[in-house]
């Protein structure tokens, strides 16, 4: 078993109501220091066998065409437990 | 004319949709989400609602439903479109339309009769309006802030495929005010506020909307398919 994550963040120039919400909310339960929150979305994909670089491809696939929406999104994809880090978009 | 209305789950003003286009002298014919199949209609309109429970984003499932693969294939042969609020998110979902919706800027639902301006009447679902009319039409959303780049924002400013905008206070943060857009050929309209339910003097705040229902001729279909 192995799992690719995929993060859908709104991209920086998009308004983030949400993230607005949450950032005024922070002050009010007493946490100080906060200057910004950003909400996106996290996406935990199974897969039976190993991660492959075909499964990578279709994951970003996935990810351009149903997870995320490009015109106010990016992602990022990756491997869970992986050193290697992010996979670039 | 026959007039196809889709139903997704989750489609909320569809039967008003329906309502709107006998109103307006067509022949409303009630399409499903999960068929292949136009049914020999002459046009179709998306209505509003939360379809698929707006899961994931307002639209981008609805957008891969089988139905879709149909209007997608009619809108780029030059078939007349029309969204409305959902339905306007599910067209910028399938990239029929540029742009997309994200919640509104002061993340409250709004619900009220709204002015707009009609900018662009050349399209077949706005040529029974005048350019530049001012007209009241329900809006309601709770996602109805209209994004898009810099560039694409001049470029629909440009290419007069701003179809209205808001007048007054902006109700949910669109940029430039905008309520509504046409594709470049000007053949899928998608437009944020509800003129389905400004059909009747009897409900809403008037009949503003009957021009979206009447627009619709022969003869504008024929051209919209030349």
């Amino acid at each position: 078993m192995s799992r690719v994550v995929v993060d859908v963040m709104p991209k920086p120039e998009i308004l983030d109501p949400q993230g607005k919400a949450v950032l005024g909310a922070l002050p009010r339960l007493g946490f100080a220091g906060v200057t910004d929150v950003r909400q996106g979305k996290r996406f935990e994909l199974e897969f039976a066998g190993e991660v492959t670089e075909a499964v990578l491809a279709e994951v970003h696939e996935m990810a351009e065409t149903l997870l995320s929406n490009p015109v106010i999104e990016y992602f990022t994809v990756h491997i869970e437990g992986a050193d290697q880090g992010v996979v670039p978009a | 004319m026959k007039i196809g209305v889709v139903t997704f789950p989750g489609s909320l003003d569809d039967v008003d949709a329906q309502r709107a286009v006998g109103l307006g002298g067509n022949e409303a014919v009630a399409l499903w989400h999960g068929d292949h199949d136009l049914r020999g209609v002459d046009a179709i309109i998306l209505p509003g609602g939360f379809s698929y429970g707006d899961y994931l984003r307002c639209g981008a499932l609805s957008r891969f439903s089988p139905v879709m693969t149909e209007v997608i294939a009619a809108a780029e042969r030059g078939m007349p479109v029309l969204g409305i609020c959902n339905g306007f998110q599910v067209l910028c979902e399938s990239h029929l339309l540029p742009g997309a919706l994200i919640r509104n800027d002061h993340r409250k639902f709004v619900c009220r009769d709204q002015r707009l301006r009609i900018e662009n009447n050349r399209t077949p679902w706005t040529s029974a309006y005048a350019e530049g009319a001012e007209v009241t039409i329900v809006l309601k959303n709770g996602e109805g802030g209209f994004v898009a780049d810099e560039a694409t924002l001049d470029r629909l400013e440009g290419e007069g495929q701003v179809l209205a905008r808001y007048l007054g206070d902006n109700p949910n943060g669109s940029l430039r005010g905008i309520a509504g857009v046409t594709n470049a050929r000007g053949n899928v309209v998608g437009l944020m506020p509800h003129p389905e339910h400004a059909v009747e003097d009897l409900t809403g705040p008037g009949t503003d909307g009957l021009g979206f229902f009447t627009s619709l001729t022969e003869g504008l279909v024929e051209s919209a398919f030349a």
